[in-house]
This record gives C-alpha cells, sequence and structure tokens, in this order.
C-alpha cells in the first residue's frame, strides 16, 4: 500500500460511499474520508506565509498590503467601442485591463484576409496595427494601469505594438506594467491560436521574455496558463501538472538561451480557471505554489527568494457555468471568487452571467466586478492571510493534490517531455478523452450541476434576459480603417523593417524584438509580421487525433 | 450498429480553436459505428466542401463557438450546393444563440447541437436523420 492508501485506511477511514458519488470523491478523483483526523493533515511542512515554500502565499502580509487586482476580460468589435467598455469597466472600480483580442488577431490574420472576415470583432477586439492601438488605449495612461493581454500565436508582435503605443503616448518602458501570456505550450493541446512549428514557437517566446526584462522590468512577459487545458476538459491536478511542465520547459528553454534564472523567474507568472469545488481549488493553489518553489530551488538551484514566487491570476467561470438558468452562474462565480482569495490569487477576473453564451451586456459585466468587490470589502477573508491554513482537510487535500500534481508531471516526462507529448498529440488526446468522460458523467448525473441534471425545468422568457448585440457595421468600419492605414503609411519603411524582421528571423540567435517594434511604428499589419515570420519558420502541423 | 457504414465529416470551419465538442461527438459518433474524418482547426468553408465531396460523406458537422455561425454556414451551404451537394446532410454544433436557431435551419441545416444537450439525444438525432 502506498502512504496514501495507509491513511485513507486508518483512522479517517476509506469513503463511505460508491465511488462514482461525487460527495466522496473530488473532480480530480482524490477519494475523501468522511472525517479528517489531525493526525492525518499537516504531514508536510507548510511554512509561514511569505517564506518558503511558500504554501500559505508569497505575501506575509495577505491582501493587507495590496488588494488582488480586478481585471475583467474584455474587448469586442472595434478599438473605439472596446475603449469605450473599458472607461466604463474602470469608472466603475476594475483596476486593470484585460484585452480580448479577435480571432484574426490571435491567429496572425488581417481583418481583410479571407479567412478573416467572418471573425472580424467577433470574440474580442480587432487589433491589425498601431493605429487601431492608439485608438484602443485613447485617455488612458499606460504609466498608470497595468494592462494583460491574452495574447500567445502573436504575443510578440502585441507586445512589440504594446511597447509602441506607450512610445507614442511617451510612457517610460520601465513604468509599463501589465501581462501577456505568451505561452504556445498549452495553445497546441487546447485553445488553438498556434502559427510556427513548435520548437521555432519556443524561440519566439525566448526572445521576447529576455527582450522584455531588460526593456519593461516591472512587464510579466509570459503567463503560463492552465486555464484553457482545463476549460477543455482537464481534471485540477492535471490543469496544475501540465501547467507546471510547460512552466519546466519555458525555463529549460530560456536557461538555454543564456537567461539567467534567479532573474527571469522573478518574472514568470501563471494563470488558472476556478472550477467549483472549492477546497480542492484552493488546494490545487496551495499545492501548485509549493511544488514550484521546491522544483525551482531544488532541481535549478535558485537561491533568490523572490525567483521562487509563485504568482498567478485567475478566472472564475468558464465551463463552470451554464447556460440554463444562466442567474445561478452570479452565485457560481462567487463562490469561486472566494475559492480563489482564499487559494492567494494576485489577480482575478470574474465571468459574468450570460458569458457561456454571449459577450456580456454592460449590466452583467458590472454584477461580476461588484462580485469581487463584494468578497474584497464585504466578506472579510482578506482579513488575514491563507485563512483555510490549517484546517484539517484543507491540508491533507493539499498534501493529496502535490502528490498527484507531482506523479502527473512524472507522467509527462516519462512519455519524453511536453514537447514531444505536444507534437505526437499524445496531450491532446488525453484532454479530449477527459472532456468526454467529463460530458458523459454530466449526462448520466455523476456530476451534479445544476440546472443541467438537478433541479431541472423548462427554460423561461426570465432565463434569457437582456441580449448583447455586435454592431454589424464592425467589418465594415475596420476595414475601412484598415485601407485607410495603408494608404497613409511610408509603404517603402514597413517593406524595410519587414526584411529586417525576417533576417532576424532566419538566424539562430537574433532577437526578433526590437525589428518587431520597429515594425509597428511604420505600421505594419499584424498580417504582414506573422507572414514575414512563416516565410522562414513554417507552420505548425496539427496531429490530427481524436 | 445504426450508423455503421455512415460516413460523417466532423469540421472546424474559421479560426475558432475551442475543439472539445467537435472531438467530444466524434468519439461518440465512432463508438456509434460511424467511419468518422475530423478536418482540424482552421479549415476554410471551400476545404471543407472539398473534402467532403472527395469523401463522399453523409453528413457534415460543423463545431463553431465563436459567433460566426451564420457566416461559416451559408458559406458552405452555397458551396455544397455549387457542387451538385445539396443531398449532404449538415448539422451545426456550438454556442448558438436561441435566436439563431430558425435562422440556421432556414439556411439549410438539418439540427443544431449545443453543449448541454445529451450525447445520447444528439446521436440519436443523427441517426434518425440519416437513416
Amino acid at each position: 500500500m502506498t502512504d496514501i492508501d495507509t491513511r485513507l485506511a486508518g483512522k479517517g477511514g476509506a469513503p463511505s460511499r460508491a465511488t462514482n458519488d461525487p460527495l466522496a470523491r473530488t473532480p480530480s478523483g482524490i477519494d475523501v474520508p468522511v472525517t479528517i483526523t489531525p493526525d492525518m493533515a499537516g504531514t508536510v511542512a507548510i511554512g509561514a506565509p511569505g517564506q518558503f515554500p511558500f504554501t500559505r502565499g508569497i505575501f506575509e502580509n495577505g491582501y493587507r498590503g495590496r488588494l488582488w487586482t480586478i481585471r475583467q476580460y474584455s474587448g469586442f468589435g472595434t478599438a473605439e467601442s472596446t475603449n469605450a467598455r473599458y472607461k466604463f469597466l474602470l469608472d466603475r472600480g476594475q483596476t486593470g485591463l484585460s484585452v480580448a483580442l479577435d480571432l484574426p488577431t490571435q491567429c496572425g490574420y488581417d481583418p481583410v484576409d479571407p479567412m478573416a472576415r467572418s471573425e472580424v470583432g467577433k470574440v474580442g477586439v480587432s487589433l491589425s496595427n498601431l493605429a487601431e492601438a492608439e485608438i484602443l488605449f485613447d485617455g488612458i495612461d499606460l504609466s498608470g494601469i497595468s494592462t494583460s493581454f491574452t495574447i500567445n500565436g502573436t504575443a510578440a508582435i502585441v507586445y512589440a505594438m504594446y511597447l509602441a503605443v506607450a512610445d507614442k503616448q511617451g510612457v517610460p518602458r520601465d513604468k509599463l506594467t501589465g501581462t501577456i501570456q505568451n505561452d504556445i505550450l498549452k495553445e497546441y493541446v487546447a485553445r488553438g491560436t498556434w502559427i510556427f512549428p513548435v520548437r521555432q514557437s519556443m524561440r519566439l517566446i525566448a526572445d521576447s521574455v529576455l527582450y522584455a526584462n531588460a526593456e519593461t522590468p516591472r512587464f510579466n512577459p509570459i503567463s503560463i496558463a492552465g486555464a484553457h487545458v482545463r476549460d477543455a476538459g482537464a481534471n485540477a491536478a492535471e490543469e496544475m501538472g501540465y501547467t507546471l511542465a510547460n512552466g519546466l520547459a519555458y525555463v529549460d528553454e530560456f536557461k538555454a538561451r543564456g537567461g539567467d534564472i534567479n532573474a527571469f523567474a522573478k518574472r514568470l507568472s501563471f494563470f488558472f480557471y476556478v472550477h467549483m469545488d472549492l477546497f480542492e481549488e484552493v488546494a490545487k493553489f496551495r499545492a501548485g505554489r509549493r511544488l514550484w518553489a521546491k522544483l525551482l530551488r531544488d532541481r535549478y538551484g535558485v537561491t533568490d527568494e523572490k525567483a521562487l514566487r509563485f504568482r498567478f491570476g485567475v478566472v472564475c467561470g468558464g465551463s463552470s457555468l451554464t447556460a440554463a438558468q444562466p442567474q445561478n452562474n452570479i452565485v457560481r462565480v462567487g463562490i469561486e471568487t472566494l475559492a480563489a482569495v482564499m487559494g492567494g490569487a494576485q489577480s482575478v477576473f470574474t465571468c459574468a452571467f450570460d458569458e457561456a453564451y454571449q459577450i456580456p451586456t454592460e449590466t452583467s459585466a458590472e454584477i461580476a466586478l461588484r462580485t469581487q468587490q463584494i468578497v474584497a470589502h464585504e466578506s472579510g477573508v482578506a482579513r488575514t492571510v491563507d485563512p483555510l491554513g490549517g484546517s484539517y482537510y484543507t491540508e491533507w487535500l493539499t498534501d493529496r493534490m502535490e502528490e498527484e500534481i507531482a506523479r502527473i508531471m512524472r507522467e509527462v516526462d516519462d512519455y519524453g517531455g511536453v514537447v514531444k507529448a505536444i507534437e505526437d498529440g499524445y496531450l491532446q488526446t488525453r484532454i479530449a478523452e477527459r472532456a468526454k468522460e467529463r460530458k458523459q458523467a454530466t449526462d448520466s448525473g455523476d456530476r451534479p450541476v445544476v440546472g443541467v441534471n438537478v433541479g431541472t425545468r423548462e427554460k423561461t422568457e426570465t432565463d434569457t434576459g437582456e441580449m448583447f448585440h455586435q454592431d454589424p457595421e464592425t467589418v465594415r468600419h475596420v476595414t475601412d480603417k484598415y485601407e485607410r492605414v495603408m494608404d497613409g503609411r511610408d509603404a517603402a519603411a514597413v517593406e524595410s523593417a519587414l526584411a529586417r524582421l525576417r533576417a532576424a528571423a532566419r538566424t539562430d540567435d537574433e532577437n526578433v524584438m526590437p525589428h518587431l517594434v520597429e515594425c509597428c511604428h511604420a505600421y505594419a499589419t499584424v498580417g504582414e509580421m506573422v507572414a514575414a515570420l512563416k516565410a522562414e519558420w513554417g507552420e505548425f502541423q496539427e496531429p490530427i487525433r481524436f | 450498429m445504426p450508423l455503421d457504414k455512415k460516413r460523417i465529416l466532423i469540421a472546424k470551419p474559421g479560426l475558432d480553436g475551442h475543439d472539445v465538442g467537435a472531438k467530444v461527438i466524434a468519439l461518440a459518433l465512432r463508438d456509434a459505428g460511424a467511419e468518422v474524418i475530423y478536418t482540424g482547426l482552421r479549415r476554410s468553408p471551400e476545404h471543407i466542401v472539398r473534402i467532403a465531396v472527395d469523401e463522399d460523406v453523409d453528413m457534415v458537422g460543423l463545431s463553431i463557438l465563436s459567433g460566426s455561425h451564420k457566416e461559416l454556414v451559408a458559406d458552405v451551404v452555397s458551396r455544397l450546393e455549387s457542387e451538385d451537394a445539396g443531398d449532404i446532410k449538415l448539422f451545426v454544433g456550438g454556442t448558438i444563440p436561441d435566436e439563431d436557431h430558425a435562422d440556421l435551419r432556414d439556411a439549410g441545416v438539418s439540427g443544431v447541437f449545443t453543449s448541454e444537450m445529451k450525447i445520447e439525444t444528439v446521436i440519436a438525432e443523427i441517426e434518425r436523420q440519416l437513416s
């Protein structure tokens, strides 16, 4: 018997119910005894808040020093309409920006491209060139706010565009704060906005991270994200396990490119989903934080304590929300926000209750934001650091999650590492299988979801509520602006900037970032920059497996 | 099995990368006996219709979660018609607001499936229409 089996069979007793009973087992498959006794909990040293191994959080004073950042993912249609939504959210008390970009921008197509036309401005804002970025941030002082971009395939380009717009605003680069997601590995597994082959993508990420460390020292040039793999089907332990495995793959890449781990590790950040199992989510964050610190210290010899701090943002909602009886999602997001905060998140995005089926309306977006303010200012959970620390269940489950996360990481290692697992389609198949299991469990009722298989009823008119409607003129506005920018720019300057970008991409070690910034300043488009890089690097060939 | 010898193409048109639903349905159709071809991500309507015709499929299932369903469906329908392949049944799955279902049916779609429908319901409806 393993250590865990022994403990399960001991004082706390084995689970009392059948294994498909959701009360007996967490969504990650950990069997939970009815009673957890003091001798079962806290067998791993947890340390003090702000100290290694950071189980209890990365700051000694928790949220007393600084509240988490309220950062609502937002963007749709034109730069003008999104700029107006940002001003609305800032006016209502949001404390950071989070830019949602449309799929053409994410996949590297200009709005006039035949592949792009039906998608312009649909799931985010269209941002094809610097003129659009100037409109997007018009009237928003970039020295005074942190901006997060959920951008991956074209992250280096969008970051370059942010630098260019800051240059135009006259904001010194060392004042810039924010995050680009820039995590391509999980794009191949879930979410799908890859462009280049895996190894070339890793080079581009290393270029952007090393450049950003020097150029914008307060900016997070990567946010290693488990959220999308989670929403695609992975359980909480797999979400953390695959993410830490990806994190180590990036660390290896940056080291190989000559990066100093004690320096770049300080600016690594992470991003996760929070779903509904409150204690498992809290345990996931505590366990992940602890394991990451141990891995960096013990496997990589990191000595600077600040470089061991596992900083993460979260999103509450996603596939835990239901289109059925959508107002129930407000309650779900409230519980998930509690889990995020008790898990020690640095920034929180709360989905709007209608986000399961549409772009949020102003009304639903405001409720989502208010949910965070209620947790922050009324619930009292921010009063003391790691308020669940020391609870028998929390500590026991944190230990179990750490074991499970470590086991999942070993599995990926045994396969040959994440890059191989992705190139072969192994991880993609695993996630698809998990998605199928989760769907079957929901269909059968083994996974209870209120409104879907518990407390179901026919849809009523009040369920639907206010609908969000896209401006049907969006595509025309965007393409008209695009044509005007193309006509007005210095074509020779664009051409020579793109040629220098291509030449740098052709080398093995010249950083392409300065050239991307130069291209942006010349009003080269995202599509043009991607085409230049594709010409040198080729495209990812997706392994078609299901 | 009810879908024995049926050939089905599951396709991801446009740029949307959400492929969970497409893969879950592809697995379920295969379990029900169908021969399933999956396109992978980011396929143009032109490419999808070409595969559908070349592979002589009985049905095409489009998975769309980006809100671009009306444009993409119209494009696929007109290309199927111009290829004289209008007899191929077309289904759509994804994040499709209720108010758009009737429009999609009018445009020539045989069924619209959303994430909260049971897999067995989806498969049963496909079986019914392909038999």
